[in-house]
């Protein structure tokens, strides 16, 4: 049995740069499509991060190295303990720890575009946090388990019994995949107001770090969303793959539609959107059982 | 794979009259859609491989171009868009007008027109990007020399206080060859033994006729460096 945690785990580390790397093209074409636009080929990340890692690595300083590191390495232990099917409380500590390394980053630069991206990366932290916490209890509460492993052989699939942190959820994906009215940490298009915000001072080796960080992650993102709906009945495999497929649809779609809002606007409204659906389903489930 | 794949875009106008800015962003625009060469315009320097420069260079815009081409990581290109920018086009004879782009930074493709038409412009970049690859190899024999990209950026961590002269700080443009020089300084004056040189294959440095190249302030031996950041 640990043995299958490892192998897990191991499966995860080696593909999901492969996975993420090619979503985020996938990503990249819808939004040139839906641009009216050809748009780049579907191996251009990939193309992207080769080059990267052939650049020069300017360094502001040595600790900012450090703390980009700790960002890929936190992140692929976050994913590594899900996909290993280890404590849901733990792979969001875990995440939020990521986060912090990559704030830590920015804010090690003294660069004004950095710090002012790693500070609005904290607000953003403030408003997708609550979310992330309240998926790991509706989890709890549907299943009685924290335990992914236990999780995913459930009798219904926990839609049904959590729909509103599904919507909380996929709610605060916009924030956690930087995509368009929540990208106010790093402009998701480069050349607007804040440069490119948290990565501005980082260059060569270091994006590159970052950039398979980020698809590390959005691959750990799809897999919470899949778990909703995965059962024990191997058909249910079927439906999350189905279920992540429209969900980063609707966010690529939510990037084109929308503009960036102010700060206040994006606490006001992911707040709200926790409190009614997050909130009234865990209200609910409490007064059911 | 091959690193000409994605080509980001810095573009920085030194006084040009806008037409050839507008040029620019409407490579961006559905119907010329650069971003089918992977071509995605970036407004940092730290992340860019290409320095698309538009319109004569003054005496206020030549020491940020300089600084924007320092801070850019090698391997790097510069290109030219638009007459004003090769030579200086009609505003040539202005007093207040340097001459091309060429007078402070040295440039590898030379785009001409008025405005300068998407098209060429994209060619232009392209043409860049084949350029791009013949430095990578040259910047990778330059590595296998002994003088290793990490040197610059070691340079840059250890300059000191007294090294920062804010009347001189970007007159120097940083060309692998004066970075090159910078850094067999640099060895010199370190006790370890200097490297083989392998420089009968050293790689020429890109047409530059810059003003006064080898002369960046952290030429001074690191010892020196020390001393009179203690004294100050």
């Amino acid at each position: 049995m640990d043995v299958m945690i490892f192998v897990k785990a191991l499966i995860y580390i080696v593909l999901a740069p492969f996975i993420g790397g090619l979503l985020a093209g996938v990503d990249r074409i819808f939004s040139a499509r839906m641009q009216g636009r050809q748009g780049p080929p579907l191996f251009q990340p990939f193309y992207d991060v080769f080059k990267l890692l052939n650049k020069q690595t300017t360094v502001v300083n040595s600790i900012q190295v450090l703390f980009v590191t700790g960002y890929l390495i936190m992140t692929i232990f976050t994913g590594a303990l899900f996909f290993g099917g280890g404590d849901m409380l733990l792979v969001f500590f875990a995440l939020s720890m990521s986060e912090v390394m990559m704030v830590m980053a920015a804010f090690s630069t003294n660069g004004p575009y950095s710090i002012m991206g790693a500070q609005r990366e904290l607000l953003q932290m403030m408003c997708y946090e609550p979310m992330t916490l309240l998926v790991a209890i509706g989890f709890y509460y549907a299943n009685g388990s924290f335990m992914v492993n236990d999780l995913i052989q459930a009798e219904v699939p926990a839609i049904v019994q959590i729909p509103g942190f599904f919507i909380g959820f996929v709610f605060i994906l916009i924030i956690k995949l930087r995509k368009s009215p929540f990208d106010l940490s790093t402009s998701h298009h480069m050349h607007q107001e804040m440069v490119k915000g948290l990565t501005t001072d980082l260059s060569g080796g270091n994006l590159a770090l970052t950039e398979i960080a980020e698809w590390y992650d959005l691959v750990l993102m799809m897999g919470i969303v899949g778990m909703f709906f995965i059962t024990s009945n191997p058909i249910s495999r079927v439906w999350a793959i189905i279920a992540i497929s429209v969900v980063f649809f609707l966010e690529t779609l939510i990037d084109n539609l929308f503009p960036r809002v102010k700060y206040i606007t994006m606490l006001k409204v992911t707040w709200s959107v926790i409190l009614i659906f997050a909130g009234t389903n865990l209200l609910i489930l409490n007064v059911l059982k | 794979m091959k690193i000409s794949k994605s080509p980001w875009v810095l573009h920085y106008d030194g006084s040009s009259c806008n037409g050839c800015d507008i040029e620019v962003l409407a490579t961006m625009t559905p119907l010329y859609d650069v971003e089918r060469f992977g071509i995605i315009n970036t407004g940092n320097p730290k992340h860019a491989d290409v320095l698309l420069l538009t319109g004569g260079v003054n005496a206020q815009t030549a020491p940020v171009i300089r600084q924007l081409y320092n801070m850019m990581p090698d391997p790097k290109v510069v290109v030219a868009c638009g007459i004003c920018a090769c030579d200086g086009g009609i505003f040539k004879e202005c007093y207040n007008i340097l001459g091309g782009a060429d007078k402070v930074v040295p440039v590898d493709v030379y785009v001409p027109g008025c405005a300068v038409r998407p098209e060429a412009l994209i060619e232009g970049v392209v043409k860049a990007v084949g350029i791009l690859e013949e430095k990578r190899k040259k910047l990778k024999e330059s590595m296998k020399a002994g003088y290793c990209t990490v040197d610059y950026s070691k340079i840059a961590i250890h300059t000191t206080a007294d090294d920062y002269d804010p009347s001189n700080q970007y007159d120097a443009v940083l060309t692998e060859e004066a970075l090159r020089q910078q850094a067999e300084e640099k060895i010199k004056a370190s006790a370890k033994p200097a490297p083989k040189p392998a420089a009968a294959v050293a790689p020429k440095a890109p047409a530059a006729n810059a003003a006064a190249p080898a002369q960046a302030p952290t030429a001074a031996p690191a010892a020196d460096n020390t001393k009179k950041g203690e004294n100050a």
